[in-house]
Order: C-alpha cells, then sequence, then structure tokens
C-alpha cells in the first residue's frame, strides 16, 4: 500500500489522461500561483498543479491549512489570475476569462452560508439570479410566472419546507438552509463543473450530513462533475470517485475507483503523518 | 402661525428633496455605496437645465439632458471606482471636485437666475400647491419606475452586487459594470432633482451642491425610520425616503421659525446624520443577536421587488 501512496501526483494523472479517450471535463495544467511575489510574505500557495476530470467524475480534495485547496478551487473559478499554467474546461481554455464569465460554466457553492446567497433578496430573486448565471441579463422582469412555479418545484424538492416560504428573505433562513439553497442555485443551470469549497464545514453535524445527502443526489441525478473539499475525511471516502490529497500547493496523493474504496480513514492519517517531519521542518525555519 | 405659513414651502422642498434622496438611496442603500458624487452631480443638474432653459431649449427637453448629465457623472465615479480601483469616497470626492470647475464652466459664472417670466417653470415657490401637486406626479412616477428598473434582470443584479458582491461575481454577474450602471442610474435621479430644484428656486448657484449628501442621507434615515416597520416593500421605501425628506425640511423650517441661528445649521444637519447613523451601530453592539450577513443586512430595504 505505502509503495503505491508514494505515487506522485504527475504520474497519476498523467495515467488518467491516458485513459480518457474523449476530452476531459476539467484539466488543470501545471498550474502555478504565488502570492505577494517578491516580498517576504511570498507564498507558494499552486506549486505546478496538475489534474484531469471526466465527465460525471466526483473528487474530494483534502490537506491541511494552507495546503491551497481553496486556492485551487479559486484559480479553476478564475477569482484571480494564476502565474502559470492552463485552465481548460470542456475543451475551452479559460485561463485569462474573468470570473464573472467563467460562472457560466462553473458553479460554487462557498464555506459560509452568507457568502452563497443574498440576503436581502428573497428565495425566489436568489434562484432567478442564479438562473440567468451564463445568460444575458435583460430589461425582462426577474421572475416571472413560469419561474415561480418550476423554483417551488424545485425548492419542495429540499424537503426543508421552503416552498411556502419562496417571498421570504434569505437572511431568515438558518445556516443550512442557506447553504441547501446555495447548492441548489448552483446547479440550476446545471454547469459543467460544481466547486464545493467546505460547504458543511460551518454547519452543525446533523444539518452538514443533510445537506451532503443533498449534495450526492444532485450531482448524481445530473451526473455532475464536481471537485469538493473537506476537511473530513470520512465525507472524503464516503463521496465521489476520485480523492486528492494536497500539501504544500501541490498534490502529493490520488486514488480513484477501487483504490479509492479501500482506502480508511486510518491510511490517509498515515499519509498525514508522513508528512509530519516536513511542516516541522517549516515550522522551524 | 408663520410656522403654519411655511409649511406648503417644506413640502415642495420636502419633495424636490425627496427625488435627490432616492437617488442617494439607490447608490447608498442598494449599491452599498457612499457616493458622495451627488453633491457635485446635484449641481450638474441645476446648471444643466438652467443653462440650456435661457438659450430657449425647451423645459422637458433640458430636464432630460440634465438626468443625462447626471448619469455621465455616475458614470465617471463608477469607472474611477472599477477601471482605476480607487476606494468608493474617494471616487466620488474626486469627481464631486472636478464637477465644481465643470459646473462653473457650463453655467459661465457662479450664480444664473431664470426669469419666470421668459421661461417656462415646472415647479416655482410663487405657486406652493401647484408644485406640490406636480411634485407629487414626479414622486410617483419615478417610482414606479424605478420600482420596475429595480424588479428587472439587470435591476436584480445592480441589487444582488450590492448585497453581496462575491455571490454576484459567481452568478454571473460582472458586478463592476452593475456598479458603474448603478451609480449613473443614482446620479441621473439626482441630477433631476437638481434641475427641478433650480427652477423652483429661479436660480442656479455654483454652491448649491454643498452638503447635499447629508441632507439627503439624513432624509433617507428619518424615511426608512418611519417606513420599516410598514412595511419592507422597494415603492414603499422610496416613498418613505421622500416623507423623510419632508420632514427632514419640515423640522429645518421649524427651527428657523424658532430664531435659530441658521449660521449653524449644517452643523446640526451633520450631528443629527451621525447621530442617525451611530444608532445602529449603537443597537447591535448592545443588543448583539446572532451574527448576521455583515452590516449588509441593515440595508435590508429592497427585497420586495420583482414579487407579484
Amino acid at each position: 500500500m505505502s509503495d503505491k501512496t508514494k505515487k506522485t501526483c504527475a504520474q497519476s494523472t498523467e495515467n488518467t489522461q491516458s485513459m480518457a479517450g474523449n476530452i476531459p471535463m476539467l484539466s488543470i495544467e501545471n498550474v502555478t500561483k504565488i502570492f505577494h511575489r517578491g516580498t517576504v510574505n511570498e507564498k507558494v500557495a499552486l506549486n505546478g498543479i496538475a489534474m484531469t476530470l471526466d465527465e460525471g467524475d466526483f473528487v474530494t480534495v483534502i490537506g491541511g491549512n494552507g495546503a491551497g485547496k481553496s486556492t485551487l478551487l479559486n484559480a479553476v473559478a478564475g477569482v484571480f489570475a494564476i502565474d502559470s499554467g492552463k485552465v481548460i474546461i470542456d475543451g475551452i481554455d479559460v485561463t485569462k476569462m474573468p470570473e464573472h464569465k467563467r460562472a457560466s460554466v462553473v458553479a460554487r457553492v462557498f464555506q459560509d452560508p452568507m457568502i452563497g446567497t443574498a440576503a436581502s433578496m428573497n428565495i425566489e430573486e436568489n434562484l432567478a439570479l442564479a438562473g440567468m448565471r451564463g445568460k444575458r441579463r435583460t430589461l425582462s422582469w426577474n421572475v416571472n410566472k413560469k419561474d415561480k412555479a418550476t423554483y417551488r418545484e424545485l425548492v419542495a424538492s429540499l424537503e426543508l419546507g421552503l416552498e411556502s416560504r419562496m417571498n421570504a428573505k434569505v437572511e431568515l433562513l438558518s445556516g443550512g438552509q442557506r447553504q441547501a439553497l446555495t447548492l441548489l442555485m448552483a446547479t440550476l443551470n446545471k454547469p459543467k463543473l460544481l466547486l464545493l469549497d467546505e460547504h458543511t464545514a460551518a454547519l452543525d453535524p446533523k444539518t452538514a450530513a443533510k445537506v451532503l445527502a443533498l449534495t450526492e443526489q444532485i450531482t448524481a441525478a445530473n451526473n455532475q462533475t464536481t471537485i469538493m473539499i473537506t476537511h473530513n475525511m470520512k465525507d472524503a471516502l464516503t463521496y465521489g470517485n476520485k480523492i486528492v490529497m494536497m500539501n504544500e500547493g501541490e498534490v502529493i496523493f490520488t486514488a480513484q475507483g477501487e483504490e479509492k474504496q479501500k482506502l480508511t480513514v486510518s491510511d490517509l492519517l498515515t499519509k498525514f503523518h508522513e508528512l509530519g517531519d516536513e511542516n516541522d521542518r517549516i515550522l522551524l525555519s | 402661525m408663520l410656522f403654519l405659513r411655511t409649511i406648503p414651502g417644506a413640502i415642495s422642498l420636502g419633495l424636490i428633496w425627496g427625488v435627490m434622496a432616492i437617488g442617494l438611496y439607490i447608490s447608498y442603500k442598494i449599491l452599498d455605496f457612499a457616493d458622495l458624487t451627488v453633491d457635485g452631480s446635484i449641481c450638474t443638474g441645476a446648471v444643466v437645465c438652467a443653462t440650456l432653459m435661457n438659450v430657449g431649449v425647451p423645459m422637458p427637453v433640458a430636464l432630460l439632458i440634465a438626468v443625462l448629465a447626471g448619469c455621465v457623472c455616475g458614470l465617471i465615479t463608477g469607472m474611477f471606482h472599477t477601471l482605476m480601483g480607487i476606494p468608493p469616497i474617494l471616487s466620488g470626492i474626486l469627481t464631486q471636485l472636478a464637477l465644481w470647475s465643470v459646473n462653473l464652466k457650463i453655467l459661465g459664472k457662479a450664480h444664473e437666475s431664470l426669469n419666470g417670466d421668459k421661461v417656462f417653470l415646472l415647479v416655482q415657490q410663487m405657486n406652493q400647491w401647484q408644485t406640490i401637486l406636480i411634485m407629487l406626479g414626479i414622486v410617483a412616477v419615478l417610482t414606479g419606475l424605478l420600482y420596475w428598473f429595480f424588479g428587472t434582470k439587470i435591476g436584480s443584479a445592480i441589487r444582488a452586487t450590492g448585497c453581496n458582491e462575491r455571490m454576484a461575481r459567481a452568478q454571473g454577474i460582472n458586478t463592476k459594470a452593475a456598479k458603474v450602471l448603478g451609480l449613473a442610474v443614482s446620479n441621473g435621479v439626482v441630477a433631476l432633482s437638481g434641475a427641478l430644484l433650480c427652477q423652483y428656486l429661479s436660480s442656479a448657484d455654483i454652491n448649491m451642491g454643498r452638503g447635499a449628501i447629508v441632507t439627503g442621507l439624513a432624509a433617507v434615515i428619518i424615511g426608512l425610520a418611519v417606513v420599516s416597520r410598514i412595511s419592507s416593500n422597494f415603492a414603499v421605501r422610496l416613498i418613505g425616503v421622500v416623507v423623510g425628506a419632508i420632514i427632514y425640511f419640515t423640522v429645518y423650517q421649524f427651527i428657523v421659525n424658532l430664531g435659530f441661528d441658521t449660521d449653524l445649521l449644517k452643523l446640526l444637519s451633520a450631528l443629527l446624520v451621525a447621530l442617525f447613523l451611530a444608532i445602529p451601530y449603537w443597537k447591535n453592539k448592545y443588543y448583539r443577536k446572532r451574527p448576521r450577513c455583515k452590516e449588509k443586512t441593515a440595508q435590508g430595504g429592497d427585497s420586495n421587488v420583482g414579487q407579484n
């Protein structure tokens, strides 16, 4: 087992690339991001990351604080310009595409339930905003009658009883409800890529489980290509067909399919402990 | 008795400034952008309207061009902020300062009168009741237009940008464009107020915008305090803001009638607005409830647009 795990990320992604006959849904090529370049605070957040996702892949990403997990998602979403490398979504190079344009193919759910929705707008209006993602916004009425019925049905499918509160401001909802709504908004237009950045970390365990179940339900139904960051190693193993472990801006381990299914939490913990030395060295330097 | 006789005048002024307060509501509350451009753009509206009317341009055309001039002012502030990365307050101050020169050039001098015998004035001090009726009509039409606009896809994108910029971008909204557009609309409305004000006062003055933002803010805060318990409907809030302006000018008139030193009125206005702005902060500090969407939910406001 340990021999296998020492396989570097570069090798395994090359493998998956050669295995996939058609165009991958997401291809991250040698992406590097350095924050505060040229200052004493210089930090290599992403160091030549490469990763390939086929359509319908559900990848869970784990790693310690500062491993570059969120930076990776932000690089894919286009929050900032990357220093080198390429991000290719469904064959289209989006490396230079600004965030709001990339949103037509990339949808996100953030860790903080407050970030995913517009608090002072109601449920319908939030869904309508998401419904226009990637489309041209016009002077037509934001929520029309036909949409209302569709949104109501969708919200009812969450089974949170929110369908009777379609006109309630989102600020009145609980964190879990907001996160469920954000998930619905993110998947409303069936994006090519769904990015989940520890979207259950701020929720209580029961709500988190519910939102995760919902995540699985929606992604399975849509054959949704997804990247999910999580701190919970059990979740990382339970969900998805691929797992990626990151450290210091690099992918240090990947597994997929059967290999992933065989992994246990203690396997992952061992790998984290193997990194211990390195982390200590950095602390001391 | 003297005070009662001044009430119609206070209402007229309140309605005209209420239009300005509506413009400020758009930038300050909907867009969450403290836009100091308004001190300049209200004056721009006045000087453009007065200059055009004095050279024989029909009043409605002059009014329209004044509004467009205001939109351009907002556009410039928006571009300072979005294209050049200048913080909101500084962007507004820069435009405001620049506008002082521009306004002076447009007017050609520091003060220009409008002769009611030669040009048609839509609103005038000589005829208070007519002014009040016309202003009520203008406020109604403006409220209707803005209710419609902020209920559309584009308007909603602006509201989302003001409420939660990260979310807006994640939903594919070009937040820079949304901000620029919102500021243009806001300053267009402010300029409309200026154009009406110069007709009402029968003159345009290069200094008429000084401290306008404080007056406008006072109107917004008073107005929202009055209507926030009644309804969170967008149209109701806009009208509330106008009511706030009327209350402000009525109280102002009352204080003047008491014989208060008018030199100190700006000091009083500033302190009053500071106090009003502090109240929600103090409330939050002492009655802290569950954490909410930063301070932004306090603006609340505009949520009911698009219903029905």
